[in-house]
Formats: C-alpha cells, structure tokens, sequence
C-alpha cells in the first residue's frame, strides 16, 4: 500500500491538489507580508477573507461576471484594510486584540449578510481552467503546473512581484524602514502613516482576492465560516517564512502538499488512523519551523503604534 | 538644580501617565465597540416568533441551539424544516413557536442560551448536536418544569426531563451503498466524512456495508478530513478521489458542499445525507437519506402535553419514517436499480435485511 504513494498518478494528485490548496494561503500571507514589513500585525485576515468570499460570492451569483465578483472582494478587502489602518496607524489601537475584532467582524458580517441576501447554500460557475498551449501537454508537469485557474497562476505571479516591490523598488525600502525604525525613516521625511496605510489596505485587498480565491475559482459556493481558519494559518505562515516571500511561498507549498499527501494515504486504505493524519499537516509544519528557526527576526517596529515625539 | 531636574522628570513621567491613561480608554472604547457589534452580528439568532396577541390557547414555544446554520443543507437544516413543518401542523406560529440560536458550534456558549433559554420557560429546549450533552445534563435538574432534547444520541442520563433523539443513518447509508455499487463502473467509489464519529461514522459503515452486500469487489476510499466545516479540504478530497479512480461519491456533514461541486465537474455521481442536497447538482445527486425529525418531535410534544417531561429515546427509522430516501427526479434512475433500491428499503423495514456494523 505504501508503495502505491510513489505511483505517478499519486505523485501528480498530490502535487496538483498541493499547488490549488496553497493559493489563498499565498494571498493572503503575501498581503500579511507587506503589512508586517510596515511593523503591522494584522490578526483580521480570516474575517477580511470570509468578507471577501461572500462580496465575490454574492456579485458572481446576481450579476454573472467572474470579474465583478473579483473586483468586489478588491474592494471590500480594501474597506476592511482601510478601517483596520484608521484603528491601529491613527488610533493607535493595540494591534492583535484589534484584528481579532476584525475577525470576528467579518465572520459575523458575512454570515449575516448570508443569511440576509441568499439564505442558502448556492452554486457559481467558477473561473475556468486556463490551458496554456504547450506548456499544459508536457506529461506530469503540465497537469501539476498548468491546468489551473486564472487565480491560481496569479498567487504564484504574486511572490517574484512582492519580492521585487519589497526588496528592490523605493516603495519597498520605505515600507522595511518603517517596519524596522519609524522614527528614523520619519525623520527622513517618509510618512510613516501613509506607508502603513498602504499595506494595511494592500493586505486587505489580498486577503480578499484570497477569499475570492475559495468562492469563485476552486470551491464555487459560498458557506458560513468556510475559510476554517485559512487566514489565521496565513499569518503564521508570514512567521514560517520570515517575512520573505519565497519564504511564505515554501510554508504554504509545504502545508498544503502534506495536506494534499494526508488525503492520499486515507484514500490509499493506509492504515494510519484519520485524526493522526488529518494531524500530520500541523505537527510537520511545527517540527521545520523548530528545527529551521532562523537568525532572522521580527520587524523591530511589529506591533508597536508609531507616535512622533513633540 | 538636581530637584529641578527630578520635577523635570516628574513633569515627564506625568504627561507619560496621562497620554497612557488617555490611549488605554481609547482603546477600551474602541474594543468594546468592535466586540459588541461583531458579536450582534454573529450570534445573530432569528425567530419566527409568535405576534405578541396571545391566542385562546397557550402556544407551545421551542427553542433550539444549533451548531451549524439552519440552511446548512445538513444537520442544522433537518431540524429547523421539521419545526417549520410541526408548526404548520401545528396552526403556524400562534400555536407553535420556535426560537432558534444557529452557528452555536462553542459548546459555553450553547450551554449559555440553554440556560437562557430555560429560564424564559420554554416548553422544550433542543440541543441539536452531540455536543451539547453534558451541557444539558447540568442544566435539566436546574428547570424540571422544562423539558429538554439534544441528539444525535441515546442518552438520556436518567432524567426524568431530558429527551434523546437519534438517527440510524446507518439504514439510508445502506440503501445508498447498494445503488453507489450498483451504478458505479469503475468499480471505485469515494466518499467524504468529516470526524470519524457519531453519525457521520454509522453513515459511512452503513454506506459499506451497502456496497460491500451488493458487490465485493467494488472499492471504498474513505477520507476523514477532521473538520465540520473545511470546505476547501472536502472539495480537495472529492478531487482526490476522483483522481484515484472513484466514479461515484458520497459524505456527510455540512463542509460537503465543496466535495459535491467537484464530483459534479467530473460527472461523477453523488449520493446525499441529512438533507436534500440535489438542488447544489441536480444533475449528478442521484439520491440523498434525509431526516424527518419531526417524527420524534410529534412524539415528544404530545408526551410533554401530556406531562411527561423527558426520560425516552427516540430512534428515526426508515421503519418509522424518522429517514426518508429521497430520489432526485432529475436523475434517469433506471428501472431496475430503482426497484433494487425499494426492495432494498423494504427489506431494511421488515427486518429481512440485516446491517453488520464493523
């Protein structure tokens, strides 16, 4: 039995269902990223997705556009940044308890707005696979790789392009200075406020995209509480990748394929019992953060509300 | 100069404290309004409560604590359509009315409107979910005069006011089983169960046993994902399946809406439990086993007017009409499958069909 998780067919199951279920983690914990680099927790994902999913949800099913479903978790993403960005960069609220409120927000918000304007659970013609000509008929690789949806190849475009934004552009130095020393980079001139605006609000819309993610291009319904906890596993994955985001890409990659392998091995008829599988995701997830924990630390500024000294 | 020094620091440490004090009641404010408003919304419950005229009749009021949301297309759901029904037996909300507390999956807070809910007098207060069973043992000897009911179980601790109710999901498993293995030509077939107990557990080993009775040689993947309400999991196991050969699926739970979704791109079939679930893929559903559990609560409502307040277990049946085998009209169930399925039933309700549980 074991050896039937070589075969091919496994190898590429696992891969493919690897790569699909690792897409909203890398929006939203790509979003993270960025408002973490500003010395921002933002602990609201979960509910900033759950909002997301319902707004994409909701406008795909009324109005037929894949498109405005997308755009509409953008903006209601960038709402909910926008709100968190006023509590924590002008109220200078503490930012964990603060997220928590946002989370419990959006999973009463999208519940209720549930409940309110579908009342049931429903179904939307998701984005279609896109086949790339060529690249999708090389054997194995081509199944794993390029027989995804349009959300999916733009959460793996999305690492090299924050990587770049973050670690080679101006915006991305100033977004690092202020996560690491906003008193410095104030008395350079950047507006500390302006930058966590920024990628408060940036993460939002991604965490967004990410709920779009789950409701209009993989799963195609919408229920209650249906991220399940994604978006918390999102931000812990910002930790696992030390705020870089191949790292991120790696964390989510190695989540996922151990979740896609546990899959495998119950449908395999391996004989290890359900809850250790359905374990083994988590408890491996724990052992490579132990054993690869890094010199590399926090944002200096993480968490800590910026206020100038007059 | 080292006591202008010291009131200098003093001056500092003040204005410190008090820019401190300030941000900590902004704060507050700010938490406690976050917290209220979300938790408005979330435990937003909702009621089809009785007008406020009270008719000549005192009504008989139901509240119930559930753990998922009433159009859950699962558990949740089976309950709320059967009060739905009872009180339209019953002469609408006049003469029955029901409150509700959805999504109440932390058991302190369902043991919270339990008691809220007692002691607003309710005739009968339902914990629908397994979960809440210590929650009621504790509470029940606090309200004798209230009836209590939680399931899916058979306990009912020795009071003399608490109810159980239960479904043996097994039999509608079964009958699904023997179609799954009748239909299935790749001679695979999958299936999708949330935590490996209770009644997702008796389904799926009815389900088995179904198709192992009907065909041995036909394969049962079985996925655990270990979670209610994992959708993306369940939509990837469903995917799973598909990929390992399984040509017709099944599962149980509310988290299942994402499983059915991929069987439906790949045309394979789908069998339901706990409630209808055609109208999510009216093409490939070929047959759901749902919950009437308003045959136990029939019961239960004429013993509490009678005054008996507890101390039965009530058991749905395909016999007794608690499980009913729903066939999607849609689907072009052939003709001798289908008569396989009633004999199947039949046989299931006379006894000549017995089920072996592992």
């Amino acid at each position: 039995m074991i050896t039937e998780l070589f075969s091919t067919t496994v190898l590429i199951g696992i891969l493919a269902s690897g790569i699909r279920l690792a897409t909203p983690y890398l929006y939203a914990a790509i979003g993270e990223t960025f408002s973490q680099k500003s010395g921002v927790l933002n602990l609201g994902v979960e509910g900033q997705m759950l909002l997301g999913c319902f707004a994409a949800f909701y406008v795909t099913f009324t109005t037929g556009s894949l498109w405005l479903g997308l755009l509409a978790a953008i903006a209601v993403g960038a709402l909910m940044g926008l709100a968190m960005a006023f509590v924590t960069v002008n109220l200078r609220a503490q930012q964990g308890i603060s997220g928590i409120g946002f989370y419990l927000f959006g999973l009463g918000m999208s519940d209720l707005l549930f409940q309110r304007l579908m009342g049931t659970v429903e179904t939307v013609q998701g984005f279609p696979k896109i086949y790339i000509p060529g690249l999708s008929e090389i054997p194995g690789i081509g199944e794993i790789f390029f027989n995804q949806n349009i959300l999916v190849y733009g959460a793996y475009l999305l690492v090299p392009l924050a990587w770049f934004v973050l670690n080679k552009t101006t915006l991305g130095l100033k977004i690092r200075a202020v996560g690491e020393n906003p008193d410095a980079a104030d008395s350079l001139g950047v507006n500390v406020a302006r930058v966590r605006y920024f990628t408060i609000i940036l993460g939002g819309i991604l965490s967004g995209v990410a709920g779009a993610s789950l409701s209009i291009a993989l799963l195609n319904v919408f229920q209650q509480n249906m991220t399940s906890g994604l978006g918390f596993i999102a931000v812990a994955l910002v930790y696992f990748g030390a705020w870089h985001p191949v790292g991120v890409l790696g964390g989510a990659l190695l989540f996922s394929m151990v979740n896609s392998l546990q899959l495998w091995v119950q449908v395999l008829g391996i004989p290890i019992p359900s809850d250790i599988a359905v374990m083994m995701p988590y408890v491996l997830t724990i052992l490579v953060l132990v054993a690869t924990v890094s010199r590399v630390r926090a944002p200096s500024a993480l968490t800590k509300p910026f206020e100038r000294d007059e | 100069m080292a006591s202008g020094l010291f009131v200098m620091n003093k001056m500092l440490y003040e204005t410190r404290i008090v820019k401190m004090e300030k941000k900590m009641k902004k704060l507050v404010w700010l938490l406690t309004l976050i917290v209220v408003l979300s938790l408005s919304l979330s435990a937003c419950g909702g009621s089809t409560a009785a007008p406020e005229e009270a008719a000549a009749m005192e009504p008989f009021r139901v509240a119930v604590v559930m753990p998922s949301a009433i159009n859950d297309l699962a558990f949740s759901q089976s309950m709320y359509d059967a009060l739905l029904l009872i009180q339209e037996e019953m002469g609408g909300p006049e003469m029955f009315e029901i409150v509700y507390s959805e999504n109440m999956f932390v058991v302190d807070d369902a043991a919270a409107a339990i008691r809220d809910y007692a002691s607003q007098g309710y005739d009968l207060v339902i914990g629908h979910g397994s979960q809440y069973g210590s929650s009621l043992q504790e509470i029940a000897p606090d309200f004798p005069e209230t009836s209590f009911a939680w399931g899916t179980t058979s306990e009912t601790f020795g009071q003399p006011n608490i109810f159980a109710y239960s479904a043996s999901s097994q039999q509608g498993g079964y009958v699904n089983g023997v179609l799954a293995a009748t239909l299935s030509q790749s001679a695979t077939i999958g299936v999708v169960g949330p935590i490996e107990v209770g009644d997702a557990k008796l389904y799926v080993d009815g389900f088995k046993a179904g198709v192992a009775a009907t065909n041995p040689a036909v394969t049962v993947n079985v996925n655990y994902i270990g979670s209610f309400s994992d959708v993306a999991l369940a939509s990837e196991a469903a995917t799973t399946h598909i990929s390992a050969g399984a040509d017709v699926l099944t599962g149980t739970a509310q988290m299942v809406v994402g499983a059915i979704g991929k069987a439906e791109e790949a045309n394979a079939l789908w069998f339901g439990t706990q409630s209808n679930q055609t109208s999510l893929a009216p093409s490939i559903v070929v047959a759901n086993q749902v919950y009437h559990w308003e045959v136990a609560l029939r019961e239960m409502i004429s013993m509490i007017q009678a005054g008996e307040l507890g101390g039965k277990a009530f058991d749905a049946t395909l016999a007794n009409g608690g499980e009913v085998m729903e066939f999607n009209p849609d689907y072009a169930l052939s003709d001798d499958a289908k008569a396989l399925a009633d004999s199947t039933i039949q046989g299931i309700i006379d006894g000549s069909i017995t089920i072996t549980l592992p």
